[in-house]
C-alpha cells in the first residue's frame, strides 16, 4: 500500500476545476514532484494534502487513513512555504522549536531535537538570529529545518526554491536531494520548474488544465512524453505532425507539412492515414555541413535562420525550404571554436529513426 | 552651480521643511509648557490669577504649591483613581477593539473601507454633543435604565441610577476612546502575513495558539500606540467626568479645571498639571521601553520586510 493516496480528487472553484479527478499514489520514502504551468492545480492539490483546502470529490489517504476529518493542525505532514512563512518575532531557534512545543515535547528535550534539525540543514550556530538576519538561502533551510523537526511521514515543498537565484537554487537542489535521501522522508514537491524537476525527482506527475498529464520517471517524461503538452513542457523540442503515410516493421513513416516524410521508429501501431506527431529533441539531431556518409534515416537542407550561443553549448534554429523551423542542439565541445555555423549559413539536419518519439493524436 | 551654493541651497531646503513645525512646536507647545512651569513656583493672585514676580525688589518664586499637592494626600488618591479609570479604559478599548480592528482587517476590500468610515464616523459630530447623547442613553427614562431596573426588580434588588456614576463614566469613556484603539491595532493588523498563520497551523497550533504565539505578539507595535493614544488623553479627561459622573467621580482633569477656573489658585493647578505631563510621559516612555525588549530585534519596520 502507498504511503498517500490520492483518489479521484476533485476541486472546482465556482465554473473552474482546478483539479480534475486526479489518482496519484505516493510511495513511502519517495522524492514526488507535481510539475505544471501556473493554474495548472498542482498547488490546489498540495494545499488539500496539506488540508486548508477540501476536496470537492475524491479523499486522500495516508496510510491507509482517510484524512477528511483532520485539520491541517493534526496532519502528520509539513508544508514549505514559497514565502518560507518564518516567524519574523521569534529567532531562528524559536522557530525551530516551534512545532516542538505545539507537539507538547518535553522543555528539556527541545534543545537538542532544534541542535539536530540546525544541523541537518547545515544551519549550526545560527540558531540565535532573527529571520531578517538571514539571508534567502538560509531562511529557506531554516524553513525545512523546521519542517523536519518533528520527523513529519510526509514534506510539502510548495516551490521553495523559486525566490533564489539561480546558482544558489542549484546548490539547493543537490542539497534537497542529499537531505531526502538522509531523513527518508516523503517528499511532495511542487514546482513549475522543469529542469528542477527533472534533476530532483524519483517520479513526476506532469499536469495540465487539473489533470495529470503524465506519469512517470524523469528519463521518461523527458524521452517518451505521451502527450503533445508534455513533449512542449518538457524542455526544447521539435514537434512535426502529419499523417501517417505508411507503417512497416515498427516504424512508421509521417507526411509533415513543409518537410516531407519522416520516419520514426515506434511501439505502438497507428493507422495509416491517422494523425501523429514526432517528438525530436535538438540534442538529437545532428547538424553539419553535409550529411555524415553513413547516411542518416531522416535527412534534409536548410539554412541558419537564428542561433543562440548558450556557452556550453548553441542552439541553431534551422529553416527548412519548406518553411519548417527544426532547431539543434550542438555542444561546443571542440577546443578552439566557439561556434560552428553562422546565420545564413547552409546546413544539413539529419537525425536517426529512433531519436525521435511518435505521439499518437 | 557652485559647490557651496548648492550646499546652501540645501540648507535652506531644509529650514523651509524643518522649520514651521519646529517654530509651531516652540510658539504652542514649549513656550506655554515653560509658563506653567514658571507659574507653578509663583504665588497665587488674591483675586485669582498670579501674584506679581517681582515684590518690594524680591523675586518671588516658591515651592508652596509642590508642597502642598505633596502634603495633601486627596490629589495622591485623586491622581490614583484617575490613573485606574485610564487603565480600565485602555483595557477595555483593547478588548473591544482588538476583534473588530480583525474583523476589519480580514474582511475584504469593498466592506474594508466602509468599516473603517464607521469607525471614524463619529468625529464627524461634536465632542460635546456626543457626551450629552450619553445623557439621553443613559437617563432614567431611557429604555436602557428601565431593562436594567426591570431586571433587578425581577432579583428583588433596588433600582440603581446609570446616569451620574462611575459607570457612565466608563462607558463613555470607553466610547470616546475607541476609534484611537482601532485604527493603530487595524494598521497593523492589515500588514500582517497570512501564510505565517498557515504555517503555524501546519506546524501543529491549534486557533487558540495561532493567535496568542503569531498574531497577538506581532500586534504589540499596534497595541502600544493605540494603548498610549486611548491612556494618555483618558488620564487627564475632565468633560466627561464633568457631565455624566458623579460627585465622587471627579478626575484629575476635573481638578485642574477647578483650580483654574473656579478656585483660580493657577500656580497650583499648574502642579497638578505638570506632574500629569510628567506621569503621561513617564509611563509612554516605559511602554515603548518594555514594547522594545519585548520585540526582540526586529522593529515593526523589519518584520514587514520579513
Amino acid at each position: 500500500m502507498a504511503l498517500l493516496e490520492i483518489q479521484n480528487v476533485t476541486r472546482r472553484f465556482g465554473d473552474f476545476t482546478a483539479v480534475d479527478n486526479v489518482s496519484i499514489d505516493i510511495d513511502a520514502g519517495e522524492f514526488f514532484t507535481l510539475l505544471g504551468p501556473s493554474g495548472c492545480g498542482k498547488t490546489t492539490l498540495l494545499r488539500m494534502i496539506a488540508g486548508f483546502d477540501l476536496p470537492d470529490g475524491g479523499r486522500i489517504l495516508l496510510n491507509g487513513e482517510d484524512l477528511v476529518e483532520r485539520p491541517p493542525e493534526r496532519r502528520p505532514m509539513r508544508m514549505v512555504f514559497q514565502s518560507y512563512a518564518l516567524f519574523p518575532h521569534m529567532t531562528v531557534e524559536g522557530n525551530v522549536a516551534f512545532p516542538l512545543q505545539m507537539a507538547r515535547t518535553p522543555a528539556a528535550e527541545i534543545p537538542a531535537k532544534v541542535e539536530s534539525a540546525l544541523e541537518d540543514v547545515r544551519l549550526t550556530g545560527f540558531g540565535k538570529r532573527y529571520p531578517h538576519e538571514l539571508s534567502g538561502g538560509q531562511k529557506q533551510r531554516v524553513a525545512i529545518g523546521r519542517a523536519l523537526v518533528t520527523h513529519p511521514s510526509v514534506l510539502l515543498l510548495d516551490e521553495p526554491l523559486a525566490a533564489l537565484d539561480a546558482k544558489l537554487r542549484e546548490e539547493m537542489q543537490i542539497e534537497l536531494i542529499n537531505l531526502q535521501k538522509e531523513v527518508g522522508i516523503t517528499f511532495v514537491y511542487v514546482t513549475h520548474d522543469q529542469t528542477e524537476a527533472l534533476a530532483l525527482s524519483h517520479r513526476i506527475a506532469v499536469m495540465n488544465k487539473g489533470r495529470v498529464e503524465q506519469l512517470d520517471e524523469p528519463s521518461k517524461i523527458y524521452g517518451f512524453p505521451k502527450t503533445r503538452f508534455v513533449a512542449d513542457f518538457i524542455g526544447h523540442i521539435n514537434l512535426l505532425s502529419g499523417s501517417v503515410s505508411e507503417r512497416r516493421d515498427g516504424v512508421v513513416t509521417i507526411d509533415v507539412a513543409g518537410l516531407g516524410a519522416v520516419r520514426v521508429a515506434t511501439g505502438s501501431q497507428p493507422a495509416v492515414g491517422s494523425r501523429g506527431t514526432i517528438a525530436l529533441r535538438p540534442e538529437k539531431i545532428h547538424i553539419g555541413a553535409k550529411t555524415p556518409s553513413d547516411s542518416a534515416d531522416n535527412q534534409c537542407r536548410g539554412t541558419v535562420a537564428e542561433l543562440l550561443y548558450m556557452g556550453d553549448v548553441t542552439v541553431y534554429k534551422v529553416a527548412t525550404p519548406g518553411d519548417t523551423r527544426i532547431e539543434a542542439l550542438l555542444a561546443n565541445s571542440q577546443s578552439g571554436r566557439a561556434k560552428f555555423f553562422e546565420v545564413g549559413d547552409a546546413v544539413e539536419v539529419s537525425w536517426a529513426v529512433d531519436a525521435g518519439h511518435f505521439i499518437e493524436e | 552651480m557652485s559647490v557651496v551654493a548648492a550646499r546652501t541651497g540645501s540648507r535652506l531646503g531644509r529650514w523651509l521643511v524643518s522649520g514651521p513645525p519646529t517654530l509651531y512646536l516652540i510658539v504652542f507647545f514649549a513656550v506655554p509648557s515653560l509658563i506653567m512651569v514658571l507659574a507653578s513656583f509663583r504665588t497665587p493672585g488674591e483675586f485669582g490669577g498670579l501674584a506679581p514676580l517681582v515684590e518690594e525688589g524680591k523675586l518671588d518664586l516658591n515651592l508652596e504649591s509642590y508642597a502642598r499637592f505633596f502634603s495633601e494626600s486627596v490629589y495622591a488618591q485623586i491622581f490614583l483613581k484617575s490613573f485606574w479609570y485610564a487603565l480600565l479604559t485602555t483595557l477595555l478599548c483593547l478588548a473591544l477593539a482588538y476583534p473588530l480592528a480583525s474583523l476589519i482587517a480580514r474582511s475584504s476590500k469593498r466592506y474594508r473601507d466602509l468599516l473603517l468610515l464607521l469607525v471614524i464616523l463619529p468625529f464627524w459630530s461634536n465632542f460635546l454633543i456626543r457626551v450629552y447623547a450619553w445623557m439621553i442613553i443613559l437617563g432614567p427614562n431611557a429604555a436602557l435604565a428601565k431593562t436594567v431596573n426591570g431586571v433587578l426588580a425581577w432579583f428583588g434588588h433596588e433600582p440603581v441610577p446609570l446616569l451620574f456614576s462611575a459607570f457612565a463614566v466608563l462607558v463613555c469613556l470607553v466610547y470616546v476612546h475607541l476609534p484611537f484603539m482601532v485604527l493603530p491595532l487595524y494598521a497593523n493588523l492589515e500588514k500582517h502575513d497570512l501564510a505565517l498563520l498557515d504555517a503555524a497551523q501546519d506546524l501543529g497550533a491549534n486557533a487558540w495558539q495561532r493567535f496568542w504565539r503569531i498574531t497577538f505578539p506581532l500586534s504589540l507595535p499596534g497595541v502600544y500606540a493605540g494603548a498610549a493614544l486611548v491612556f494618555i488623553p483618558a488620564f487627564g479627561i475632565f468633560a466627561i467626568p464633568d457631565i455624566l459622573g458623579g460627585p465622587d467621580d471627579s478626575l484629575i482633569g476635573n481638578v485642574i479645571k477647578q483650580q483654574f477656573l473656579e478656585t483660580r489658585d493657577w500656580p497650583f493647578g499648574s502642579v497638578l498639571s505638570i506632574v500629569l505631563t510628567v506621569t503621561a510621559l513617564v509611563l509612554a516612555g516605559l511602554a515603548a521601553w518594555v514594547a522594545r525588549r519585548n520585540l526582540g530585534a526586529p522593529s515593526s519596520a523589519k518584520e514587514s520586510r520579513a
